[in-house]
């Protein structure tokens, strides 16, 4: 395509991966061996074991905003040539770091460290950072994140999702951020040592609705009091900065930034069905006092950021069914039954064709829901639909894909079982990634 | 740049054929169900007013014709008359599936003439109304059992056999006929024919009483010692086989989005028909929240609505592949596939959220319900698409896949 990209992502990208090592993949595989299970030890202790000082800027001036793309008016379906790249490059991590590295990651409840400081050595939580506040872009893009996210979780859903877990704060924060909440927190996302950060919006509850929060935040002398208890929340123990959702007096369902370092802010592991790599975790705030500039946006861009949210997570289900389809695709055409391939048979051959054809379906609504909000159109109906979608035809291709394996599908000497598990995830998320 | 909005260059031209299948095809949609067999005299004048349209270019080459080749590659993404006939047979069949079967000059065998015919043909065959007859008593899914023979005779072909389920075999003048050079030969000796109905030898038999799309005429066709120009035979003469069956299968890689799309037009028209009929009872939809904390009614329309959507972009996106030469047999089939099957479902479940008014002749939801039907049996089934799928995904042949 001769098109030129105004973006510029996918060669800055291209340049720190040069710089990096991250195509040593054994040493990955070493590393994850070094990581401390600790997936087990339940109960709440404080949040932010490398606590690190985010020194206030005050300024309640509107922040830098990335810029959205300009409108072509042709029904296409190529990424640019930046975006091309850049897939390629995620993918190669995915299927050369993350996938290898799945099993032992999800045994140890974690991502090792190794792999997320390689993520943030190419950049991933810089994609939506306006250069001029030390990210990559001049053009914030929803369907590069899109790509980036079905790239990264066709290697392994939990790792991607920890992978993703800072990009969705300092994301939040330059969508969002006044010039002051920007200039205290984008500097450390877009240095070498990137914090553990997570965007807590889910509670847990039956029937949670991300618009109607336990989680309150309090009129207390010049700011908030907040109290609440928060889960799906990433890699918490290792957090140094939430993005909180709460019912602000006043305002309604709002974000809130509260660093881990404050008094009343605890953490405890919370091991669930999948995404184990991602270390998910609650989050309980007992009467924790934020300062009045610690509210990120308006109730309006909290409805966004709940849309981009699930945006996100439906671009992750893309990656995991698509790796889930191909694998199918090998097995049912190599496993023989009755002397010959089990593919040969309709009743397999047509389930598999259904997966192929109910991906792409929902693979297509994604991308358009994500190109609307490119576009600056509204996409809140498009974005349910693509959640709709990718919740319920996801959940559906993992239970296929056990299903072709039949036992073989439910041992884990074959990885459907974890696909499987991750994809539950589809649809029950809320916040956690952001596109 | 990903981009899946309707073209902007087609969004007038779409915007007017909503005018036209509101005025001309829904406007009419319950007289004709009711009057099986009697003539849509009212798409005479329609007919000459898309004959107009193309001629001035403000069809945007739409219709059925539209699936031609062109050599107009200029480089760069192009949306081109793949895509506009797509949009309009969605506009369109949100007004009526069976008042746009029954379009004069507009049959699938014009689609089958523009896609195979040469230029010369082309030409002769402009200004023909053309059925399309493949399917026999004796086979359905399985074209290449056809028994209908063709033998040359000096400059002519000699035609006999019994076709069935002939769209528009009755009204249209001129009749695409698949039929057999040479039984022994199997599928590679399968050719078309354009036979036009004024020839001895070829008449309608009878016509269907059908579950829906009653608006059009669906023929029994026999062909006695029927004598065709050799001219007639589209496409290559010689029965190659190594080619097999590629030629006349051609024919439906284009013409599979163009049914997705009726399958698409028809069930966004129960949506959006349900949606009224929510609105006027209070059921609201809220596509923030949850779908399991609204009401049950809300939770069924929003994953019927998710499914449209994807067969609608299937849809498009097999035309836009078509457009832009990339070849398009899987995702044709994919779009055909969804579609047939969610158009039949949300119609379907239409009526049911609306009740006995829903099952009602009071609204068109039981009309639609009928309708749809038959758009995920022809132009290959359900089934047939799910093996077209299921063999590509595979890589498996259709003698280890059958």
């Amino acid at each position: 395509m001769a098109r030129t990209d105004p973006m510029g992502v996918g060669l800055k990208v291209l340049n720190r991966l040069a710089q990096s090592s991250v195509i040593d993949r054994f040493g990955l595989r070493d590393a994850t061996q070094k990581v401390v299970y600790h997936g087990a030890r339940n109960g709440f202790k404080a949040a932010g074991t490398a606590q690190r000082t985010f020194t206030k800027v005050r300024s309640g001036g509107q922040g830098a905003r990335p810029s959205t793309s300009a409108p072509t008016g042709v029904f296409d379906l190529t990424p640019t040539d930046d975006q091309q790249m850049m897939v390629e490059v995620v993918e190669e991590f995915a299927r050369e770091v993350l996938r290898p590295g799945a099993e032992s990651a999800e045994a140890v409840n974690d991502t090792p460290k190794e792999i997320l400081g390689q993520t943030s050595d190419f950049g991933l939580s810089l994609i939506n950072i306006p250069e001029d506040l030390g990210g990559l872009s001049q053009e914030r893009s929803a369907v590069t994140g899109v790509l980036v996210a079905e790239a990264l979780a066709s290697g392994d859903m939990g790792q991607a999702v920890a992978c993703l877990a800072p990009s969705a704060v300092a994301t939040a924060i330059a969508l969002w951020g006044t010039e002051g909440q920007q200039q205290t927190y984008l500097s450390a996302f877009a240095g070498d040592d990137v914090p553990a950060a997570a965007l807590a919006v889910a509670e847990p509850r039956v029937l949670f609705d991300p618009f109607t929060l336990q989680t309150t935040a309090r009129r207390s002398g010049a700011g908030y009091t907040l109290s609440g208890l928060k889960s799906g929340v990433v890699r918490g123990s290792e957090a140094e900065l939430f993005v909180v959702a709460a019912e602000v007096e006043g305002r309604g369902p709002s974000m809130i930034l509260v660093e881990a370092s404050a008094a009343g802010v605890q953490v405890a592991e919370d091991p669930s069905m999948g995404l184990r790599a991602a270390g998910l975790s609650r989050l309980a705030l007992d009467d924790v006092q934020v300062a009045e500039d610690a509210v990120l946006g308006s109730v309006e861009d909290y409805r966004e950021m709940v849309r981009l949210s699930r945006l996100a997570w439906a671009g992750l289900a893309l990656g995991t069914a698509r790796t889930t389809l191909d694998y199918v695709k090998d097995y049912v055409t190599t496993r023989e039954a009755f002397g010959e391939p089990v593919a040969y048979r309709q009743s397999v051959a047509f389930t598999v064709a259904d997966m192929a054809i109910e991906l792409e379906g929902m693979r297509l609504v994604t991308l358009r829901a994500a190109s609307r909000v490119d576009q600056g159109l509204d996409a809140a109906r498009e974005i349910a639909l693509a959640r709709k979608l990718t919740a319920e035809y996801g959940m559906k291709i993992g239970t296929d894909g056990v299903q072709m394996l039949g036992g073989h599908g439910f041992v884990k000497e074959h990885p459907v079982e974890r696909w499987y598990r991750d994809l539950r995830a589809i649809g029950v998320m809320e916040g956690a990634v952001l596109v | 740049m990903i981009n899946l909005e309707t073209p902007k260059k087609y969004r007038g031209f779409v915007k007017q054929v909503n005018e036209v299948a509101t005025n001309f095809l829904r406007a009419n949609s319950r007289t004709y169900d009711l009057a099986e067999h009697s003539y849509p005299k009212e798409l005479d004048l329609l007919a000459s007013l898309v004959d107009g349209m193309n001629e001035s270019g403000q069809s945007k080459g739409a219709g059925a014709a539209g699936v031609r080749v062109k050599d107009d590659d200029k480089g760069g993404v192009k949306n081109g008359t793949n895509m506009s006939s797509v949009l309009s047979v969605i506009e369109m069949c949100w007004g009526d599936v069976g008042l746009l079967l029954s379009m004069p000059r507009q049959g699938l065998g014009n689609s089958a003439i523009a896609s195979v015919a040469n230029d010369e043909q082309l030409e002769r065959f402009k200004d023909t109304w053309a059925a399309m007859a493949i399917t026999e008593p004796s086979f359905g899914s399985d074209s290449a059992a056809i028994k209908t023979t063709a033998v040359k005779d000096g400059d002519e072909y000699i035609l006999n056999g019994e076709k069935i389920f002939v769209t528009s075999g009755e009204r249209a003048d001129s009749v695409v006929v698949w039929a057999t050079l040479d039984k022994s030969k199997g599928r590679a000796a399968i050719k078309s024919f354009v036979v036009p109905k004024s020839l001895p030898g070829i008449r309608v038999e009878r016509l269907e009483h059908k579950l829906g799309i009653r608006a059009s005429d669906t023929a029994v066709i026999v062909l006695e010692d029927c004598r065709v120009p050799a001219a007639n035979l589209l496409g290559d003469p010689e029965i190659d086989t190594s080619k097999g069956f590629a030629g006349a299968m051609a024919t439906f890689d284009n013409t599979r989005p163009l049914v997705a799309g009726m399958a698409v037009g028809c069930a966004r028209a129960a949506l959006e028909l349900t949606r009224d009929l929510f609105t006027d009872a209070g059921i609201e939809i809220d596509y923030d929240r949850p779908a399991q904390s609204q009401s049950a009614a809300a939770a069924t329309f929003l994953q019927m609505e998710a499914d449209w959507e994807a067969a609608h972009l299937l849809t498009l996106s097999a035309a836009w592949m078509a457009d832009n030469r990339k070849p398009n047999s899987l995702e044709a089939s994919m779009a055909k596939a969804k579609a047939g099957r969610v158009g039949n479902q949300i119609t379907l479940r239409c009526v049911e959220l609306a009740s006995t008014l829903g099952y009602s002749e009071v609204e068109f939801l039981e009309k639609w319900s009928r309708d749809s039907k038959i758009l995920d049996i022809f132009e290959g089934t359900q089934q047939i698409q799910q093996l077209i799928v299921a063999r590509r995904v595979l890589g498996l042949t259709s003698s280890q896949l059958k």
